[in-house]
């Protein structure tokens, strides 16, 4: 039992991908306890620095998951997440992050078995990645 | 007539005539290859106004709210007008900030400035290791002397790095020009444009940290890069916010990495590559290593390219239904 569990900060938009993770709950669909949630109105409200944030603070992923595009329902939030979204996984990765910390989705709220399907897929592409290493602030070693 | 003659003649025009109420330019400093901004507003401070090959600095970073601020409705006075010089990659860079809604296209009277590149300190230095009295510029060479002895250098062996790849030479809105137009070097098509960056893109996660990690090493965060930017005019600055603090503030590794990570991010689809950055950076960090990648980034998946136009919207103020998507699942 000395497999490595990654603690994975995830945010799911209020009106898609949490209800999404409600419904698996409900529907009693099993998915590994890695994610940590954080409830956003859209995925147009992540930040980078937000998502910087939780890499210095040694989170060995983040998961972003908000509505298909289309589905918004602030009618355009998701698609301006998308450039932002690419730009900063382009330029996170560049720089050295490993390709498979940052992952997106888009899940409706309908769409409880792709939920528990896609946190699968991320929570163990995270642990065959292991622990984080890279833009973690650790406190300076005193002697 | 020489360009620095014309662009005395046209500011002191200008200021005669009261066609604007100050001239914002470059005069030579007190070291040979060093200019300093300088607002002009009589026509006898005109004369001090220079172009050369060493007006490195971005003069948009000083067309703020403050410039324009003293003709508020309520003081009767009518908002006064600025004429800035600007060379092709400051006047993109206008263009930015009118697309940002800085001030209006009306507040500005930009007088062009045909650029052929600017010339690298740290490389001018080398040249003539022990110091330069005066620069004379005469046909793409420089004569860097001091006392009497000269060293001529071709121009071109001492661009800084951002002008041999520049896609924008001549302004690209402008009231005047300062002299003829030059040519373009065409390097918007050129397939090499974005060789440097594709170089590290070859590289593994590991390397690529590695790299990185030694570029910014010599960082002392003096914000000299964000202060000479004239995209960084956020009222507070990322790296000033205490609650909650995004930003470390020490010179560690990973404090400075977010720093500039941050920093290219907030700059992405609005940096023009012109080098103001790294040329007021005093550890000599190449940062447009993370710039020029945003620059890729938003060519490569938005077809943008920074301040070409003043009707378009920025582009993470738009979107399109075909934008890449591949990354979400």
């Amino acid at each position: 039992m000395n497999q490595f569990e990654p603690k994975i900060i995830t945010f799911l938009c209020n009106w898609c991908s949490y209800g999404a993770a409600d419904l698996a709950g409900v529907s009693r669909f099993q998915y590994p306890p890695n994610m940590r949630v954080v409830r956003i109105p859209c995925s147009g409200r992540v930040s980078a620095k937000m998502i910087l944030h939780a890499i210095r603070n040694g989170a060995d992923g983040v998961w972003i998951s908000g509505c298909h595009p289309g589905d918004c329902h602030y009618i355009e939030g998701n698609y301006y997440a998308r450039r932002k979204f690419y730009l900063l996984k382009e330029l996170l990765e560049y720089s050295g992050l490993e390709p498979g910390r940052l992952q997106f989705s888009w899940i409706s709220s309908a769409e409880g078995v792709k939920f528990a399907e896609v946190a699968h897929e991320v929570i163990e592409k995270i642990r065959d990645l292991g622990p984080a290493s890279r833009f973690i602030k650790r406190l300076p070693e005193v002697a | 007539m020489e360009l620095n003659d014309t662009l005395r003649d046209i500011a002191k025009k200008l200021l005669e005539e009261g066609r604007v109420d100050a001239v914002l330019g470059f005069r030579q400093s007190s070291l040979a290859h060093m200019t300093e901004p300088f607002l002009a507003t009589t026509a006898e401070q005109a004369d001090q106004l220079v172009f050369n090959s060493c007006c490195r600095m971005n003069l948009a970073v000083y067309l703020t709210p403050d410039l324009f601020r003293s003709g508020r409705p309520e003081s009767g006075k009518k908002s006064p007008r600025v004429a800035v010089t600007a060379k092709g990659c400051d006047s993109r860079n206008i263009v930015t900030q009118i697309q940002e809604n800085r001030y209006k296209r009306d507040q500005v009277h930009i007088i062009g400035l045909p650029c052929t590149g600017m010339a690298d300190k740290a490389k001018l230095l080398a040249a003539a290791p022990e110091g330069i009295d005066t620069i004379t510029e005469k046909n793409g060479t420089l004569i860097l002397s001091r006392d009497g002895k000269e060293t001529v250098v071709s121009k071109t062996e001492v661009l800084q790095s951002n002008c041999l790849s520049c896609i924008i030479r001549n302004p690209v809105i402008r009231d005047e020009m300062a002299g003829d137009p030059v040519p373009e070097l065409d390097m918007d098509s050129h397939p090499d444009r974005f060789a440097d960056v594709a170089e590290i893109e070859a590289l593994s996660p590991a390397d690529k940290a590695g790299f990185f990690e030694t570029l910014v090493s010599d960082c002392t965060r003096c914000y000299a890069c964000r202060n000479a930017c004239p995209l960084c005019y956020c009222p507070v600055c990322f790296v000033d916010e205490s609650r909650p603090q995004w930003v470390g503030k020490t010179i560690a590794p990973t404090d400075v990495m977010a720093f500039h990570l941050l920093r290219a991010f907030h700059d992405a689809g609005r940096c023009t590559d012109c080098g103001a950055c790294e040329a007021a950076c005093p550890m000599d960090i190449p940062m447009r290593a993370f710039t020029r990648k945003t620059i890729k980034d938003a060519r490569e998946g938005f077809g943008w390219e920074t301040g070409m136009d003043l009707n378009l919207r920025p582009p993470l103020d738009r979107f399109d239904l075909k934008d890449p998507g591949d990354f979400i699942r």
